[in-house]
């Protein structure tokens, strides 16, 4: 069943406004036929009535009684008006002197005075409706005043054809009334709605994670939506901004005594005389080293979920960045006799994006490189420009992504199935990916020909 | 090595300076920014290792003063704030490197040793034993005139044999302290780098001896 709630707003406003337009055109169409009838009603009266004081006029007495000479032209005046069949009927005290002496007299009868003038009613005559004009004259016949009644009779089918014809226009006005209404509450409610469009427009054009407020001008009566919608993205942004503090401040917490930990156990473990202590302690170190590259990697992701939102836009010069970052990595990466080397730094690579984020990335990639290259290998991060985009690529000598697919190990907390010896969060790739969709660019993942990883981060160049 | 480590935690503190002092180094120890600057004062120091929150303000600072004093002592930021910006800003400041706690040991050193290179500036550090003589900071052997470079981790087990010769060492204790603890190494492994050091010694005099089911030592013939 569908929830009336759900009816759209627009199907909402037209339903109501096309209903309205219907029962007013429905109005106007009775109107107008109710006032167009009775307007011809009246228009064929005064003819009727005006050939029956013209029979009336022509009646006259004698000695001999009452004589009357039928105006031809009143009748034909009648006739002119519609094809109409038409009845006279001339009577004395209820005596036929000439016409239909079955015309029936009205229903209910009339005083002398009142058909001074014609008195119109409508009987039936011969199978056939007839429209009736009654009038009384008082001739004298015979020395005597002797009142004299006129009916003249019409049948309604003329009547009928103005009235159907009539009927017929106020419908087609209706019907364009309908039309022209119809189209105006589309019109309406288009215009209506469209601030509430736009400003879905607005909020809806918006980033996965964009929490800024909304400010698009918007009629008053959507204020106190607008105004609702923002107190719950303040309060949303409030929340993930404790979040990330809370994030940094426990990693902080957490650090500093696992430190404490790992030095000591560091120290055992030089000072320790059995292998079975020494296993324990080298255990301890691995737990210790773990956490705190969780702690690290949560943080991390934090900045960049937090970031990602609306990254700073500055100029990044990327050859100054990876060249930094190759220094800053060659005393671990030598820890293992691992080289780093690097390609296109020569000259300055700029990017428009946010350097924190960025330089995350580019972190989480060499990290990940240097942890999976075996002894004696190379690195080679390599700088480059591809049509419109900026290139950093990391090639390690490791083992391989082993099949896994790029969309598995950029997953959060998904790791590759052949690394289960190295320490590591699974949110590294994750962080990489976010960074590059955050700056419209990309992050690919492939084998290396010859062995080992291919990292590709692209940025669109400034 | 001789560090200035400054720290508020004394845990912390004392555990890392007794770390470094098994490696031969000479650490002091500062609680706050006031007794780090007579620290500095008094005596000279190879190498600074910063924590940046402190009781009497914030490492940042320091750092900022020392550069601007052009007081070039390198600093190496050691901190449990490890946001990207922390990492960013500090470098910016003029640390020489940065490292986030809880730290490796052996990247401490690799990388204290990196920042000193880069320098050129450190007290003397050349060692001798038998016909060579040793310069971990440049990783050279020089034997009867010939200078050889030594990869990284040849160089840190000549440095461990040659902290104290004749002694036995384990393969497994070489390997704790010759391979990162995150990745798993098998004993075996370290006869790759003793055969290198035994080459890379070769006319020295000096040579790596294999003590059966026990480990190796380091001789003078």
């Amino acid at each position: 069943m569908r929830d009336n709630s759900a009816l759209s707003l627009r199907e909402r406003l037209m339903l109501q406004l096309l209903v309205l337009a219907a029962v007013l055109a429905v109005a106007l169409f009775v109107a107008v036929r109710t006032v167009a009838g009775s307007a011809a009603e009246e228009t064929l009266d005064d003819v009727l009535g005006a050939a029956t004081i013209a029979v009336a006029d022509e009646l006259r007495g004698g000695e001999e009684g009452v004589t009357v000479d039928l105006p031809h032209e009143a009748f034909s005046i009648l006739g002119s008006i519609s094809e109409d069949r038409i009845f006279y009927r001339i009577a004395v005290d209820g005596t036929t002197i000439t016409g239909y002496d079955d015309l029936p007299l009205p229903e209910t009868a009339r005083n002398p005075a009142e058909l001074s003038v014609p008195v119109f009613y409508t009987t039936q005559f011969r199978d056939t409706e007839v429209r009736v004009a009654i009038m009384q004259r008082v001739v004298l016949a015979g020395r005597l005043s002797t009142p004299v009644t006129v009916l003249v009779a019409q049948t309604r089918a003329g009547q009928a054809a103005i009235a159907a014809r009539v009927a017929n226009q106020a419908a087609g006005i209706g019907l364009g009334v309908f039309a022209l209404a119809a189209v105006l509450s589309i019109l309406t409610a288009g215009s209506v709605l469209r601030p509430i469009n736009r400003l879905a427009e607005a909020v809806g054009r918006r980033g996965p994670s964009d929490l800024r407020s909304v400010d698009h001008p918007s009629p008053a009566e959507l204020r106190p939506l607008v105004d609702a919608l923002n107190g719950f993205i303040a309060r949303l942004r409030a929340g993930l901004m404790r979040t990330e503090t809370f994030i940094a401040e426990a990693a902080h917490h957490i650090r500093t005594p696992l430190a404490t930990v790992r030095a000591r156990t560091e120290t055992a473990l030089r000072k320790a005389e059995t292998e079975e202590a020494r296993e324990t302690l080298r255990a301890v170190i691995r737990a210790v080293e773990e956490s705190a590259r969780s702690a690290s990697q949560l943080l991390d992701h934090a900045t960049v979920v937090y970031r990602s939102d609306r990254p700073e836009r500055e100029s990044v010069d990327l050859a100054r960045l990876v060249e930094g970052l190759a220094q800053g990595f060659q005393p671990v990466a030598g820890l293992k006799d691992v080289e780093i080397y690097t390609e296109g730094i020569a000259d300055p690579v700029e990017v428009m994006g946010d350097r924190l984020l960025i330089e995350a990335a580019l972190r989480n990639m060499l990290d990940n490189a240097v942890k999976y290259s075996g002894p004696d290998s190379e690195i080679a991060l390599v700088l480059s420009r591809k049509g419109d985009g900026a290139c950093v690529e990391v090639a390690d000598r490791g083992r391989g992504l082993s099949g896994g697919a790029q969309p598995d190990l950029t997953r959060r907390f998904a790791r590759g199935a052949n690394v289960g010896d190295v320490v590591g969060s699974g949110l590294g790739l994750t962080i990489v990916e976010e960074v590059a969709t955050a700056h419209g660019g990309r992050f690919e993942l492939t084998e290396r020909e010859g062995g080992g990883t291919c990292a590709r981060f692209w940025v669109p160049l400034v | 090595m001789r560090f200035l480590m400054i720290e508020d935690s004394d845990d912390l503190a004392h555990s890392v300076a007794e770390r470094l002092r098994l490696d031969g180094h000479a650490v002091d120890h500062a609680c706050s920014l006031a007794e780090a600057e007579d620290c500095l004062s008094a005596a000279p120091y190879d190498l600074i290792l910063l924590d940046l929150s402190l009781p009497d303000g914030d490492g940042r600072s320091f750092l900022t003063r020392q550069r601007r004093a052009r007081r070039d002592v390198p600093i190496v930021v050691m901190t449990a704030r490890a946001a990207v910006r922390d990492r960013v800003d500090v470098l910016d400041l003029g640390a020489d490197d940065y490292l986030t706690k809880p730290f490796d040991f052996a990247e401490l050193e690799a990388r204290c040793r990196a920042v000193l290179r880069r320098r050129g500036g450190a007290t003397e550090t050349v060692q001798r034993f038998a016909g060579f003589t040793f310069n971990p900071l440049t990783a050279q052997l020089v034997v009867a005139g010939e200078a050889r470079e030594l990869r990284n981790r040849e160089l840190r087990l000549l440095e461990i044999l040659l902290a104290a010769p004749d002694r036995i060492f384990s393969k497994s204790q070489l390997c704790d302290r010759l391979f990162s603890y995150a990745e798993s190494v098998s004993d075996n492994a370290i006869e790759v780098y003793v055969g290198r050091l035994r080459k890379k010694l070769e006319g020295s005099g000096a040579q790596i001896d294999t003590v059966r089911g026990m480990g190796y030592r380091l001789t003078a013939a």
